[in-house]
């Protein structure tokens, strides 16, 4: 065999692992949570509170705790992001730049429990005096949290597709007498809708696959939030706190719906905006 | 003179040396002469109440024999108790018995060390130092939710409590609140230590720990009138207590059976009440 096709030989082999390892858990859930899913309470379940005292397994909130602190936390990263990014691509002198991409880089390697345990002593405090309303532990404690965490990711994503904008693109509008500006809004941006997109989707995952912060600084309350300075339960959280059941206690199977749930939702999400983005590349090309 | 006077000193002093080797020697021998010449390791998950013993226990072992190696994982009673079961580690610790369907099924051996109270606790800053059994339960189950109520600020309290596994709640959950509701608004914590962290982070914070966490960090409150020392516990007069225990898989053996003597040997059950649990033996 020559060489070439042992590394395809090779390269087919780890791309098939990866797939089917995710194919595979996916499986899994699904047989796991078959006895819940085909018992008839499945509206029940994504429906319902969760009061095991009572008997009810219902994890609605903990849907409403992903959604919107994921959702907040990308708001607010997103505008810091591009900032961000534009100023280390486009507008800083270059040594400001690289310090900038190099703290970046070294600020995806803080592990989330980190943020966390700050969170709980510097945010919280400030969070419950600054509102004067619950304790701190907030959906908007953890998604300013999430925030800073899921930054870096979409920064250099989005650093990545600005520098891969042709020179020659640049050059063209430097010669039409446009600025740098110019350069951002009329080249740089529509350009690199795509790395945009991409770097979103990745974040928006991190967001709701994170489970340390919000386990950690959103209280974990089991009510619905009615507002963002109301403490609240995340799918990851709540996975986290119920693992240590007993393997057959309802609560524990209750466990595989929200798993499944993360996947699907992860999934349904990346394929809207893989979908958006591939009509958006289609126009703006 | 002063030489035969120093000379004395100097003897007294020795002697004093050996006598008090001599009398730390044997009691020493007597709690880790099993652990000599043996290797291997244990690894130990559960209960965090248990936490501070257990520590200050592995840190004296490995010290006198570092070819042992005991790793320590807190999770709560019910990881303690599934871990155990399912072989993963050598001891599970757990705040409760555990229950008739867990012993049934993994053939748990339980082995009680430590009484420990669990205590309603306070910010420090806070003025309300003194509960009834009613009044807890109405806070817990939501029906009071302003310190004002109960003689303090005007400001909403926040109720921490802990996941369904955590042997604090369960026995929190039966003795102080009869079974009562918990409310949806109460915030979840993962850990005795967590508890106390969060406690004493938020001035109007209510939650529960183990009495052998409590510190000047957070207040214990009275309930119905009792404060919740271990005189008190000892006594009887403070009714929310349980036993800490470790769980083995089947009679222990080898190195865990080791460390589950120890902890009941004078010296253990000495680390037991030093750090702030009521020994058994």
């Amino acid at each position: 065999m020559t060489r070439a096709r042992l590394i395809e030989r090779a390269l087919l082999l780890a791309a098939t692992v990866s797939g089917l390892s995710t194919v595979s858990i996916f499986v899994f859930m699904v047989i796991l949570g078959l006895p819940i899913l085909t018992a008839g309470h499945f509206s029940e379940l994504l429906t319902g509170p969760w009061s095991p005292d009572h008997g009810v397994y219902g994890i609605r909130s903990m849907i409403v705790g992903s959604l919107t602190i994921s959702f907040l936390s990308l708001l607010f990263a997103f505008p810091l992001s591009l900032g961000t990014s534009v100023l280390i691509a486009v507008l800083a002198p270059r040594g400001v730049a690289l310090a900038m991409k190099r703290l970046v880089r070294f600020m995806t390697a803080i592990p989330t429990v980190v943020y966390g345990f700050v969170g709980i002593f510097l945010l919280v405090p400030i969070i419950r005096e600054l509102f004067v309303h619950g304790s701190g532990m907030s959906i908007l404690t953890a998604a300013l949290l999430l925030a800073i965490l899921i930054s870096p990711t979409m920064i250099l994503i989005f650093v990545d597709s600005f520098e891969r904008v042709p020179r020659s693109y640049l050059t063209a509008v430097a010669a039409l007498g446009g600025s740098r500006i110019d350069k951002l809004i009329h080249v740089i941006l529509p350009c690199s809708w795509p790395g945009i997109v991409t770097g979103l989707v990745l974040a928006l995952g991190r967001a709701m696959g994170d489970t340390m912060i919000s386990l950690m600084v959103a209280g974990n309350s089991v009510g619905l939030p009615q507002s963002i300075l109301d403490s609240s339960r995340t799918l990851t959280g709540h996975i986290g706190l119920i693992i240590s059941a007993d393997f057959d206690s309802l609560e524990f199977k209750a466990l595989f719906a929200c798993g499944l749930l993360l996947y699907l939702m992860t999934s349904i999400m990346v394929v809207i905006i893989r979908s958006l983005h591939f009509r958006a590349g289609v126009r703006g090309w | 003179m002063i030489q035969k006077l120093r000379q004395n000193t100097i003897t007294a002093i020795t002697l004093l040396v050996v006598g008090l080797l001599s009398v730390a020697a044997p009691t020493m021998a007597d709690s880790l002469t099993p652990f000599q010449g043996e290797t291997g390791t244990i690894k130990v998950s559960g209960g965090t109440a248990h936490i501070p013993v257990m520590k200050e226990a592995a840190k004296r072992i490995m010290t006198f024999n570092p070819e042992i190696r005991i790793t320590i994982a807190g999770g709560g009673s019910g990881v303690g108790i599934k871990q155990v079961g399912e072989g993963l580690v050598d001891i599970g610790n757990s705040g409760r018995k555990a229950k008739d369907t867990e012993i049934a099924k993994y053939n748990l051996k339980m082995c009680k060390w430590a009484i420990d109270g669990v205590a309603v606790v306070v910010n420090p800053r806070n003025q309300v130092t003194s509960l009834t059994s009613a009044q807890l339960r109405d806070i817990y189950s939501g029906k009071v939710r302003n310190w004002q109520a109960l003689g303090g600020a005007d400001k909403p309290i926040t109720v921490f409590t802990r996941d369904n596994s955590s042997g604090t709640r369960a026995v929190f959950w039966k003795k102080a609140l009869a079974k009562g509701d918990i409310t949806d608004r109460a915030h979840f914590v993962v850990s005795n230590g967590a508890m106390k962290a969060a406690v004493s982070q938020d001035p109007y914070a209510i939650g529960y720990v183990s009495v052998g966490y409590i510190d000047s960090s957070v207040t214990p409150m009275a309930l119905d009138g009792v404060v919740p020392t271990l005189d008190n516990i000892k006594a009887g007069h403070y009714k929310i207590a349980r036993g800490l225990y470790s769980n083995t898989r089947g009679e222990p053996s080898g190195l865990a059976k080791k460390l589950l003597d120890y902890l009941l040997s004078p010296e253990g059950q000495a680390i037991v009440a030093d750090k702030g649990f009521i020994p058994v033996q």
